[in-house]
């Protein structure tokens, strides 16, 4: 089917973004960059009382529509999530969200957002980031 | 009364010779409008590969066994065909490589390490390929020498009236440029830039991967001092290219890779070099990738290279008037008199990415990126642009089927 990777759940998201937006109230927030397309991803997560539930997360970004969707798609997954869990969740779980058939140049697109999210959380809980996943290491991170 | 045929080719005919098109990309007729990426190989090219493993194959120049002896027929006349397809004045002058970029490695380190220093200025282009940039950036800043890039007109073209403000700043020694460029198709003029570097005693190295497959190259009239090309981007096999260069130059030329082969004699205490070009082809050979490559002239001369120059014209006079009805649609680059067959173009609002996708459900192969160009990107203000490109089995429907599909884009995307 012609329309596999453009669905429509995909192109909503692309252009309905969920928690698009700046957070001002920031505990955590990290940049990402893929200088081979030019797809950019900000992330700003917020926490609960607690220090750890993830109580409001947001990004911002421009790029092809599969980085941003997904990242939309992510915006929706990790709400009301500890910080350790989101840390720990496997690049399949979004990828299964996003359910489309994703060559290894569109995984990079799609990945971005999980990317910087995990960069981000790294930086202000100290949580793991992941020993590899898709062309990490071609992205600028701020 | 003479009458001058234009030279004519027949797309249609000759897309019989090229296997891959028999296929369908997603039930659709496969569109490649990629060619500058890489071109697609005739069956006349594939045939002579495997004839060749099947029948004359040896490792090349040692040997006294017959094998041998015909291997090394099939190489060096591939090497004779490639002086002949750029006119260079001598076989011994045509030095076998991986391909362009390892071409422009070759000059850049072995020309420039040793002649290179502080005073002196490496002058490039905005327009080039990151094989014709990179390499001597590199080689400036380990010298010492001043790096510099001449700039572009708005329309996408030399801005040749830059070049005396650097000639002032330093003495050019190097002045390094695309015969044609990749990203926007600008065909330089490199008679002109060859005198001009001659006249301030500057080397002239001319990146010619995406001019030599579409357009008769003729090195002595270019007036160059170094020239390289691929064969895979002209129906030949990836891994073999070659660089062409002055012989008094490259027989002064330090070596650039080193072992077997490109010796003279070998002692513990002093190794001398062979002779040219072998002092620059160490190790094995592509062997039978250079016979391919010597097919691959065949096969593009039995065309006629003024035939494919003549025929990527008229496609692009016709693509850019089709382009230019589709609202929302930036062009870059010359005016089509200026240019070769390739165009780069975004699509307001809409990611190159997704652009490129959308156009391969349709069966349309269009790349999406930066094109080894990133500082081109930059002047024009975008981080990747969609290219289309033509070669000689190129259709018009298939500039058609683009331009369908780019509607295709909108609808989907917006």
């Amino acid at each position: 089917m012609s329309d596999d990777l453009y669905r429509e759940v995909i192109l909503d998201h692309y252009k309905n973004p969920r928690g698009y937006g700046p957070l001002e109230e920031a505990d955590a927030r990290a940049e990402g960059m893929n200088p081979l397309c030019g797809d950019e991803v900000t992330i700003a997560v917020a926490f609960d009382g607690d220090g750890d539930t993830i109580s409001d997360v947001r990004f911002e970004g421009r790029g092809c529509a599969i980085s941003q969707a997904a990242t939309s798609m992510l915006m929706e997954m990790v709400e009301g999530r500890s910080a350790d869990e989101v840390a720990a969740m496997p690049k399949e779980e979004l990828l299964e969200e996003v359910a489309i058939p994703l060559t290894p140049v569109r995984l990079k697109c799609a990945l971005l957002g999980l990317g910087v999210l995990k960069v981000a959380l790294h930086r202000a809980k100290g949580t793991p980031l992941p020993a590899e996943w898709a062309g990490a290491d071609e992205i600028d991170f701020k | 009364m003479a009458v001058t045929a234009r030279p004519k080719l027949d797309p249609r005919k000759l897309r019989a010779d090229f296997p891959i098109f028999e296929q369908t990309v997603n039930g659709k007729p496969l569109s490649y409008l990629d060619s500058a990426v890489t071109a697609q190989k005739p069956r006349q090219v594939l045939d002579a590969l495997r004839t060749f493993y099947e029948t004359s194959y040896g490792n090349v120049h040692r040997g006294v066994y017959y094998l041998s002896e015909r291997a090394t027929e099939g190489y060096e006349g591939a090497r004779e065909k490639v002086r002949g397809f750029i006119n260079a004045p001598a076989t011994r002058e045509v030095v076998f490589t991986r391909g362009t970029t390892e071409g422009l490695n070759l000059v850049a380190y072995a020309w420039g390490l040793t002649n290179l220093g502080p005073g002196d200025l490496v002058l490039v282009t905005e327009l080039e390929h990151h094989s014709n940039f990179v390499p001597w950036q590199y080689v400036a800043a380990r010298t010492g020498a001043g790096f510099r890039m001449l700039r572009l007109t708005d329309g996408g073209e030399l801005d040749l009236s830059g070049l005396d403000a650097i000639a002032g700043e330093g003495s050019v020694k190097v002045v390094a440029t695309n015969l044609v460029s990749n990203s926007l198709g600008t065909v330089n003029p490199i008679e002109r830039l060859s005198a001009w570097a001659h006249e301030h005693g500057a080397i002239m190295v001319v990146d010619a991967a995406q001019a030599a497959p579409h357009r008769a190259i003729d090195v002595q009239a270019l007036g160059c001092d170094f020239l390289a090309f691929s064969a895979h981007k002209m129906c030949g096999p990836t891994s073999v290219g070659a660089v062409w260069g002055h012989g008094a130059l490259l027989e002064a030329m330090e070596p650039f890779n080193l072992g077997g082969h490109m010796i003279r004699r070998v002692t513990f205490e002093k190794t001398t070099w062979g002779e040219l070009p072998h002092k620059f082809e160490a190790g094995t050979a592509p062997i039978a990738e250079a016979v391919g490559l010597g097919a691959a002239i065949d096969y593009v001369e039995d065309v006629g290279l003024e035939a494919i120059e003549a025929h990527e014209h008229e496609l692009l006079t016709y693509a850019l008037e089709r382009l230019s009805d589709l609202p929302g649609l930036v062009l870059y680059g010359p005016p089509p008199e200026r240019r070769a067959g390739i165009i780069s173009f975004n699509v307001e609002g809409i990611h190159p990415h997704d652009v490129a996708q959308v156009l391969d459900m349709e069966g349309v192969a269009i790349r999406a990126g930066h094109h080894c160009c990133q500082p081109l990107m930059d002047r024009l203000g975008v981080v990747a642009t969609n290219r289309a490109s033509f070669y000689l089995y190129t259709l018009p429907e298939e500039i058609d089927r683009l331009v369908d599909g780019l509607h295709r884009v909108r609808k989907i995307l917006g």
